[in-house]
């Protein structure tokens, strides 16, 4: 069939299942934008930013496990997408990024608007394209979404040319994807994972460590069938979170610098921890020749390169962890550990995940989200205390359910990424846990969301305070609060919610937490931001400070 | 430690960068590097010296692998192989020096691919201490300019990447 490059990006985007695209037009993208006019069955959301619209496509790709779309025009149109791509490339999130580029005789030119954004974007995409020839545009298509999808996922851009847009080609999209340089091992060795079960059946104080593997694998029902039988504690990280349930018995919650007290000493002392999906963070090791020293390691992931990069295990799997852990849980025997599970239990009753003091709390707030929301709400945040207490006070059940920028730490992140899960998951409520100046840095996404009549719900954990910053210099540069204090010139959240056609509740007491969040709760055409006014010299705690180990733990 | 690893990627604009951009950016550091086309030409060999331990080694080549035109790493630590580089070198030579150079070319069966009054350019292939030796030799009539290629390697015997 004849059509134009324009066309067939929407074709192919078509056969690749996408429902909707996060954009942005301009001129370069004109063409695309021009084919979008009569486009009925893949849904446009016009972002008021284009980093919104990568953070939105990352959003809906950690919310429904598919691929998410984002386009944005040449030169600046790209640039802003930038901040979205590195945290997508950071947290291994299948998105398509689509630019508008001048036309290709102008390619290297300077050309208006022209910004060499495959260039630019090479160290933070797992591949990109400059597309010189319609007639590669169909296969080009087809590989980008199978680059994304599989091995470890991860965002391509393809950079489109504007009269490659308007070129006019036979289209024929292909059926296979033959890439000589890519073939990722899904499937573990088998010698190995025998190895790594008679590990399991021997070690005495095992320790299941996850992170977003166990996610992008969809590994849950095999973790917990593993974990379960041969009776193993599990911790998961910020970006696993809820790939194995909170409420479980055997449940330690989030490691690392900022993990409970016990899933940190349960990795001190284990003599294994089977790493799943998981890339031994600095965030989770603190410094790393003393992490975790009298285990052994088993580690399972999808990307070679990441084993042996910071810690060397004594076995290593490379594979898919959904079929690796599948195996195991076949294989290991059935086991008790009533002394290392007794042990764990007294340190989650001396140390436990909690706060002090009365008053309006921001994990007060959090907690009587969970409540409201029964624990099934979807939950993004921002970056900061906002982003901690909702992983330590959000106890999730379900894989996909906590969406966070843990890579990047991308403030900025949660409000647009909170669109595009409200628009994978429309049967659920999405709350953005926010602080106040994390939401003032994509807040134009407001329009976009009153837009769209997506009722995603923001909760702003205002402080007045960059308070993450303010936490590090009051505990370690003497309390010298240094351009961190916000609170003087923080905008009317509740006016500035209002003026965007949303809606906006201010919470200045604890006793009008439960009816604020059940109001918010009620709205279901629009946007609702929730500015509670928490405790202003809340620290996040426990906190293991950067580089330091278990003994250098502070706990309040 | 020294390594001199092949590399096989697609013959595609941009895989230089992308290449020389994973080491920058990863902290290798390149020692030399050359690329050309092969019997194939959907593909290019790189031929990359690194220094580094073995633990660094195995970082760089899996990097290498996700890169997603890369087709084949090769490391040829423990394996015999052939390895040539190619200067040119540009030396003062006057009547009196013009014999000893010549004598001391001929000895590394290097060759004198040009001559003006007052220099000659001598063409050397071989490893990489046959043509250090060579050009410390020559530096004492004065070297003007020159130029070094990078290591080439390919495996000895029919073995190939
Ligand atoms: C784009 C970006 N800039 C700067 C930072 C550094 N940073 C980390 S947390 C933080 C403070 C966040 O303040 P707020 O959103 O109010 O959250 P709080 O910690 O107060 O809950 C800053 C500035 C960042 N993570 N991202
Ligand atoms: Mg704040």
């Amino acid at each position: 069939m004849q059509m134009t490059g324009a066309e067939a990006l929407l074709e192919a985007l078509r056969r690749e299942g996408v429902e909707v695209i996060f954009g942005y037009p301009g001129g370069a993208l004109l063409p695309v934008y021009d084919v979008l006019y009569d486009t009925k069955d893949i849904r446009h959301i016009l972002m008021r930013h284009e980093q919104g619209a990568a953070h939105a496509a990352d959003g809906y790709a950690r919310a429904s496990g598919k691929v998410g779309v984002c386009m944005a025009t040449s030169g600046p149109g790209g640039t802003n997408l930038v901040t979205g791509i590195a945290t997508a490339y950071m947290d291994s999130i299948p998105i398509v990024a689509i630019t508008g580029q001048v036309p290709t005789f102008a390619v290297g030119k300077d050309a208006f608007q022209e910004a060499d954004i495959t260039g630019i974007t090479m160290p933070i995409t797992k591949h990109n394209y400059l597309i010189t020839d319609a007639n590669e545009l169909p296969r080009i298509i087809k590989e980008a979404f199978h680059i994304a999808r599989t091995g470890r996922p991860g965002p391509v851009l393809i950079d489109l040319p504007r009269d490659v847009q308007q070129e006019t080609i036979e289209f024929k999209y292909p059926e296979k994807v033959r890439l000589r340089g890519y073939r990722p091992i899904t499937t573990g060795h088998a010698r190995m994972i025998e190895r790594a079960a008679a590990m399991i059946d021997e070690a005495e104080r095992p320790v299941i460590y996850g992170g977003g593997g166990v996610t992008a694998s969809d590994a849950q029902a095999e973790l917990v069938a593993l974990a379960e039988k041969a009776d193993i504690p599990v911790t998961m990280t910020l970006m696993g979170k809820g790939g194995f349930p909170d409420d479980h018995e055997l449940s330690l919650g989030m490691p690392g610098m900022h993990g409970t007290a016990y899933a940190n000493y349960a990795l001190h002392e284990a003599d294994l921890i089977i790493a799943l999906g998981t890339r031994f963070d600095d965030r989770v090791t603190g410094k790393l020749d003393t992490f975790a020293r009298r285990a052994k390691v088993i580690h399972v992931d999808v990307d070679p390169a990441e084993i042996g990069k910071n810690v060397k295990p004594a076995l290593p799997i490379v594979g898919d962890v959904k079929q690796v852990v599948g195996e195991l849980a076949k294989r290991v025997k059935e086991n008790k550990h009533p002394e290392w599970r007794k042990r764990i239990e007294e340190w989650k009753s001396q140390y436990p995940l909690t706060w002090k003091g009365e008053g309006l709390k921001p994990q007060y707030v959090i907690q009587e989200i969970w409540r409201a929301t029964e624990g099934r709400a979807v939950i993004v945040t921002e970056v900061g205390q906002n982003q901690m207490w909702a992983a330590q006070f959000y106890p999730c059940r379900e894989t996909r359910q906590f969406l966070t920028s843990g890579g990047l730490g991308t403030m900025g992140y949660g409000f647009p990424a909170a669109i595009g899960a409200q628009v994978a998951r429309p049967d659920r409520s999405v709350w953005d846990i926010a602080g106040d100046g994390s939401i003032q840095m994509n807040i134009q996404e407001l329009a976009s969301a009153v837009a769209a009549k997506l009722p995603v719900k923001i909760a702003i954990l205002n402080n007045g305070y960059l308070g993450m910053v303010r936490q590090w210099q009051t505990l370690f540069f003497h309390d010298r609060i240094s351009h961190t204090d916000i609170a003087e010139a923080t905008p009317d959240f509740v006016k500035l919610a209002e003026a965007y056609g949303a809606v906006g509740i201010r919470v200045t007491e604890k006793s009008e937490v439960p009816a604020a969040i059940a109001r918010a709760m009620e709205i279901t055409d629009r946007p609702c931001m929730i500015d509670f006014h928490v405790a202003r010299d809340e620290n996040v705690m426990p906190m293991v400070p950067a580089g330091g180990t278990v003994d250098d733990m502070l706990v309040d | 430690m020294k390594h001199t690893i092949s590399v096989l990627v697609n013959n595609r604009p941009g895989v230089l960068a992308r290449t020389a951009g994973l080491f920058s950016r990863r902290g290798f550091n390149i020692e030399s590097l050359a690329v050309s086309a092969t019997n194939d030409p959907d593909i290019s060999r790189m031929t990359i010296v690194v220094d580094g331990q073995d633990q660094v080694l195995e970082q760089i080549s899996k990097q290498l692998y996700k890169l997603m035109d890369v087709i084949k790493v090769l490391d040829h630590q423990d394996e015999p192989v052939v390895t040539r580089e190619l200067a040119l070198v540009k030396v003062r030579a006057d009547a009196n020096s013009r014999a000893e150079i010549m004598q001391t070319v001929s000895i590394f069966r290097a060759n004198i691919v040009d001559i003006s009054e007052t220099t000659f350019t001598v063409e050397v292939t071989g490893g990489a201490d046959k043509i250090d030796a060579l050009i410390k030799l020559l530096s004492k009539h004065g070297i003007k300019e020159m130029m070094r290629t990078g290591r080439i390697v390919l495996s000895r015997g029919p073995r190939t990447a």
